[in-house]
Parts: structure tokens; C-alpha cells; sequence
């Protein structure tokens, strides 16, 4: 469905509308096959909303705290940080490589009254065409990508000068091997097996080494904890021994 | 995708309107929606009813901004003496006595009088921006979907939100118009409240009798006047009830003893019938109960406008949390956080009331010196004595921000 087809109803197939709905539903079911994003999505938005508050000098207290800044999803499947930074006021383009996510992240916005531009496209391709953005989100992506220095470069550019980016990963290491693929693939099953590959998983040092060759300048690095006991995540400054996000900024030209 | 409101709210008690000014403090606007007129909530004439405010709940009003403008005429609970009591006989040497300079807080809570509070609620309800108060207005259906809630009102008018809260009390027609089934009973017991003026000073002391018939609560108001929750059998309460003003205070002289010398009757006399009512979900889609609405708990030493305010500021809090990170505070995992905190909470206490009351509503011979002899026994023990204190007191828990004083 392109963009031309959305705006001009009278020529969907209701049957492929009917099946986005359903898509988006089960994107958005808290309790469905998204499951593992819908829990870790608060403790995530928490870190974001307050990097991105900080760095920007806005009031997270605030109505529309982000109004005025241009943010960019990677790989914002149904749209579950999408959202909530067009509620916060930004203005946000949505991109993905699975074609199949785009319209299903329209008709959700569109049902919760969003105005956010998803495109099916990629980094490399954003940045060759010239797009720049005041906030990049680059969350759970880097451990799936080929070549993450030349991904990382790409994410570099598509900053503007003094732009932020959100990067979360996972750490490598004995015990992120136990909990993100024997825990969530295998004894969970969170996620489908074979989701990640445990080969591909960054440590923090040398998520910070490849941000600096990237050109970016690293400032936080904290960690996403589960805790069985309240069945929450939350943010620790200590423990980043399984999933764990960073804020980086491109220097001001 | 038009709001009239971010969030509408039925129910124009106390709850309801605390609700909307906790949500007008982080930009959510709402509707709330009262069956009373107007005017009825303005008539200040003294009626005898009062609340005990427990410490966190004046923590609250406080951070809302409402506790300045009735302060003054709250009067402040330094002790609290629980005994086993028998009419007639007064209250047994056996007693538990709690005394405010055992917790650091200061005073253990205020009673305060509903005609003062009432209307500092009003006041602030048309003072605030973004809060609605449609009153002499009650809702006859409600709909919801994946992404709104809509009523529509007697007058005909349809309201549309994010959010439909029903805090219309232990008949909730919010939760059953929702399909949410109640799970309760009745204890065949009903509470006469009434206030009465004394000749001795109560010296800020809060009294609770187990009598075997069910608890007498003796809460100091401002002066020498005390607001009573007295509780017997339904049966007998309807005696009570049925008799002239003389008649009543002959039945409530004995129960009371000699320890506040002379006593006068004062305003009216109200009758509640007792039951515990408790709302299987607290939430269904676009949709979230508080209060009585939720849980009607036995009003034991007064805490169901306690509890129902931490439901409101768990629910606020909730809430506003989710909206400062850019969720959508209606959807489902959102509500579900609410459910999470309270759910529990509230069956405990539902519980606990229910077992304290069943064990003292009791006039077994072999039964009363065993619980006189607990009673001794905590009351032996300071540190399970301080618990007891600040369980009364509304500290334990796992506390909202507004229960704490600090605003959303």
C-alpha cells in the first residue's frame, strides 16, 4: 500500500486493509507475539524521553515536551516508539526494512489519530538522500545488521550537527547468551528461535569504539535489568550485563 | 478523532473530583460527570458526617493543593485506643493504645467534616482549567472500543475520551454496564453515624470499641464534639433508627461510657446498611474503576475514603506516568499497571477488616479474654505496635507519589 492509496481510500482492497488491522492488532496486543517489546517499552521510553529532554533543554513535565524536533524510528516495525514520540509532539519518520510492517504501523497511527510519515526504506538509503534529523532511535537494531560500523557511519549522517542518537543493544557475554537466547528464544519463547545470533551481540566498550569511528561522541551508557520478581525492567547504572542502551551526539559542526 | 475530554470520569462524590484535579496537574483534561444537583453539594449545614483522614491522605490533599482551605477545621487524631467493649460494662482494662509520638509524622491522621470538604472540592473544580463538572447529569450507556469511550448522558448529550473511570461508588453502574462482575456479602450489620457533643474534652484521641454487636468508631471533631460510626445488627439498628432522638441516646449512652461525661446529640442521624462489595477487574477496555466502585470494604476505623483515594492516586499516577513517555494512557498494558498495584492491595485489606470485625463481633465467652489478651500482648510489643500505628496511618505499601505529599 503506498501512500498515494492510503490518502485515496476508494482504491484499497478492504480485505488488505481488514488484514493490516489485524496485523496492527496483534503488533499492538500487549500480551500477543510482541510481548517482550511491550514489557521492555516503559523502562525504553523512560531513558529516551529523558535523554532526549536533556539534551534539548525541554520540560518532560511539559504537554508536547518535543514539538519543534524531527525524529527518525529505525526499524519501527508497528510503530511502538513511534507513537509515542508523535503524542510527545515530535515530527516522526518511521523507516523499516520489512516492507510488510509499513502499512500495518499506518493504519495503527491512523487509529490513534497520529500523523507519522513510515517509509519502507533503510538507513544507508535515508542518508544518501540527504535526510537529517535532531533524534535518531537506533533501539535493538545494531546486533542484526552485516556490517555495524558502515550501518553506524550511515546513522552519523543522517544526524544533524549536535543530534542525538538512542542505541540499545546486547551485551556479549556468558550470561546475555543464557537470557536472550536461552531464556527468551528457547525457555520463554519470547522470540522465535534464531532470532538472534549471540555471535553478533556488542559489548558496551566496543559499542562506545565503534560510535567514536563513526564520528559520534559517546555520553551514557545504562542498562535495561529484568526483574523476575515484579516481572518489570528497569534502568540500572551498574548492570549492563544482558540488554543495555547508550546516547551518543554528533558534534556540533 | 475528537475528545471532549482526555478522561471521563462518573461520579461526583469525593473520589471523582480528586481524580480530575490529580490529572489537571500534568495537562489531562476530564469530564466529570455528578448526579447531584449543584446546589446540594453547597448546603453547609452541620450534618454530623466526617472522615478520617489518614496521614497519607492529607499528604495528598496537600500536594493538590486543597488541604490549606479546610486545615483549620480538621481536627488532628493524637491517639487512637482500641478496646474490647461490652454495652453497658464500658471498655475492658485490656486495650491497645496507640499514641502519635511513636511515629515521626506527627498527628495520625485528621477527622474532618464533609460539609468543609465538599465544597473546597467544587471550588477547585471550577478553579482549575481543563476540568468539566456537569452536574445534576448521569450517564444512561456507555460504549467502548480498541481506541475511545464514549456515554451518553439522561439529557441526551454524548461525551467521547480516552478513558472512562467509574467512580460512582459500591453500585458502580460504570462496571456493570461494563459486564464487571462483584463478588461480595452482606454482614446483616448497618452503621449509625451521627455526631454528638460532649461535657469532657476528647484531648484529640480516636477510639475504636469492639463491641459484640460490631465496632463503635469515636473520632474527635474541632471542639467538644466527636463524630460516632456505631455498629449493630441490621435488625436492631432499625429498632434504633425508629426511635425518637431521646430514645436513640438512651441506646448510645451505655455503649459509650462515662469518659466523656454528659453527651448531646448533634445534627442528624444517618443509617448504612454493611456489605463488602468488591469489583472482580478493576479495569476492562478504555475503562478503569476507583473507590467504592472498585471495593466497597466494611468502614472500619474509616478507611474507605482512605483507600479509595490511594486507588485514585495509584490511578493518577498511572496515568500520567504513561503520558510523559508518550504511551497511550488508555491502552491495555497501561491499565493493567493499575490493576497490578491495586488489585491486591485492596483484597487484603478487604480481608483483614473482614477477619479483625469477625473476630470482635463476637460475644463468645471463651473468645473475649483470648483477644483481650492479644490486645495486651501488642500492645506490649512497641515495634509491632508502631506497624499497627502506621498501618493505621496509611504508611505502608508500596505508596503513590501523591500519598507521599510529592506532586505528579
Amino acid at each position: 500500500m503506498s501512500a498515494t492509496q492510503s490518502q485515496n481510500s476508494g482504491t484499497v482492497d478492504p480485505a488488505e486493509v481488514a488484514k493490516f488491522e489485524a496485523m496492527a492488532a496483534e503488533w499492538w496486543d500487549p500480551n500477543g507475539k510482541f510481548k517482550p517489546l511491550h514489557m521492555l517499552n516503559p523502562c525504553r521510553l523512560d531513558y529516551i524521553v529523558t535523554q532526549i529532554a536533556g539534551e534539548f533543554g525541554r520540560d518532560p513535565k511539559a504537554p508536547k515536551p518535543f514539538e519543534g524536533l524531527r525524529i527518525l524510528d529505525i526499524g519501527c516495525g508497528g510503530g511502538l516508539l513511534s507513537e509515542p514520540m508523535a503524542r510527545l509532539g515530535a515530527e516522526v519518520v518511521g523507516a523499516d526494512a520489512a516492507e510488510r510492517n509499513i502499512p500495518v504501523a499506518r493504519v495503527h497511527a491512523e487509529q490513534s489519530g497520529l500523523a507519522i510519515d513510515y517509509r519502507h526504506t533503510t538507513a544507508e538509503a535515508l542518508a544518501a538522500a540527504g535526510e537529517q534529523f535532531d533524534v535518531v532511535l537506533n533501539m535493538e537494531v545494531v546486533e542484526h545488521v552485516a556490517d555495524p560500523l558502515g550501518y553506524l557511519n550511515a546513522c552519523h549522517d543522517l544526524l544533524k550537527p549536535g543530534g542525538l542518537m538512542i542505541c540499545s543493544t546486547i551485551n556479549r557475554n556468558p550470561k546475555s547468551f543464557a537470557m536472550a537466547i536461552i531464556g527468551a528464544e528457547h525457555v520463554m519463547r519470547w522470540l522465535p528461535k534464531g532470532t538472534h545470533d549471540w555471535r553478533k551481540f556488542i559489548t558496551p566498550d566496543e559499542l562506545f569504539d565503534l560510535l567514536r569511528r563513526a564520528g559520534l561522541t559517546p555520553e551514557d551508557r545504562t542498562g535495561f535489568v529484568f526483574n523476575p520478581i515484579s516481572w518489570s525492567w528497569r534502568l540500572s547504572d551498574r548492570d549492563l550485563s544482558v540488554n543495555y542502551v547508550t546516547a551518543s551526539t554528533r558534534p556540533a559542526a | 478523532m475528537d475528545r471532549d475530554s482526555d478522561i471521563l470520569i462518573v461520579g461526583g462524590g469525593l473520589n471523582g473530583p480528586v481524580l480530575a484535579l490529580a490529572l489537571a496537574q500534568a495537562g489531562l483534561t476530564s469530564t466529570v460527570i455528578d448526579a447531584q444537583p449543584a446546589q446540594v453539594h453547597r448546603n453547609a449545614d452541620f450534618d454530623g458526617r466526617g472522615y478520617a483522614l489518614s496521614l497519607t491522605t492529607v499528604r495528598m490533599l496537600t500536594a493538590l493543593g486543597l488541604w490549606e482551605a479546610v486545615a483549620d477545621r480538621a481536627e488532628p487524631i493524637l491517639d487512637i485506643v482500641v478496646s474490647d467493649g461490652r454495652a453497658g460494662e464500658g471498655a475492658s482494662p485490656w486495650h491497645l493504645h496507640f499514641d502519635h509520638a511513636e511515629i515521626e509524622e506527627g498527628p495520625m491522621g485528621h477527622v474532618l467534616e464533609d460539609r468543609y470538604l465538599r465544597p473546597v472540592l467544587l471550588d477547585a473544580l471550577r478553579a482549575v482549567p481543563g476540568i468539566t463538572h456537569l452536574t445534576d447529569e448521569t450517564v444512561t450507556a456507555q460504549a467502548t472500543s480498541p481506541q475511545t469511550a464514549e456515554v451518553t448522558l439522561a439529557s441526551g448529550r454524548t461525551l467521547r475520551g480516552g478513558l472512562l473511570v467509574g467512580c460512582d461508588g459500591r453500585r458502580s453502574g460504570t462496571a456493570e454496564r461494563a459486564g464487571i462482575r462483584r463478588t461480595g456479602w452482606g454482614y446483616a450489620q448497618t452503621s449509625l453515624v451521627c455526631a454528638i457533643a460532649h461535657e469532657r474534652p476528647h484531648g484529640g484521641a480516636a477510639h475504636q470499641f469492639f463491641m459484640p454487636s460490631g465496632p463503635l468508631a469515636i473520632l474527635p471533631l474541632p471542639g467538644n464534639m466527636s463524630s460516632l460510626v456505631w455498629t449493630e445488627t441490621t435488625e436492631r439498628a432499625a429498632q434504633i433508627m425508629a426511635l425518637d432522638d431521646a430514645g436513640y441516646m438512651d441506646e448510645l449512652r451505655p455503649r459509650i461510657g462515662a469518659f466523656l461525661g454528659e453527651i448531646a446529640l448533634c445534627g442528624k442521624r444517618f443509617a448504612y446498611p454493611l456489605d463488602l462489595t468488591i469489583a472482580n477487574s478493576l479495569t476492562g477496555e478504555r475503562l478503569a474503576l476507583a473507590g467504592d466502585a472498585a471495593h466497597g470494604v466494611h468502614p472500619l476505623a474509616g478507611q474507605g475514603l482512605n483507600l479509595g483515594l490511594r486507588d485514585v492516586a495509584a490511578l493518577a499516577e498511572v496515568l500520567v506516568d504513561a503520558t510523559r513517555r508518550g504511551e497511550d494512557f488508555g491502552a491495555r498494558d497501561v491499565l493493567a499497571r493499575y490493576q497490578r498495584w491495586r488489585g491486591v492491595d485492596v483484597t487484603a485489606l478487604a480481608v483483614a477488616t473482614d477477619g479483625i470485625n469477625a473476630l470482635f463481633s463476637n460475644d463468645n465467652p471463651l473468645l473475649r479474654p483470648l483477644r483481650d489478651l492479644g490486645l495486651a500482648a501488642v500492645n506490649a510489643v512497641p515495634g509491632l505496635r508502631r506497624g499497627l500505628i502506621r498501618e493505621a496511618a496509611g504508611l505502608t505499601g508500596d505508596l503513590p507519589r501523591l500519598l507521599q505529599g510529592v506532586p505528579l
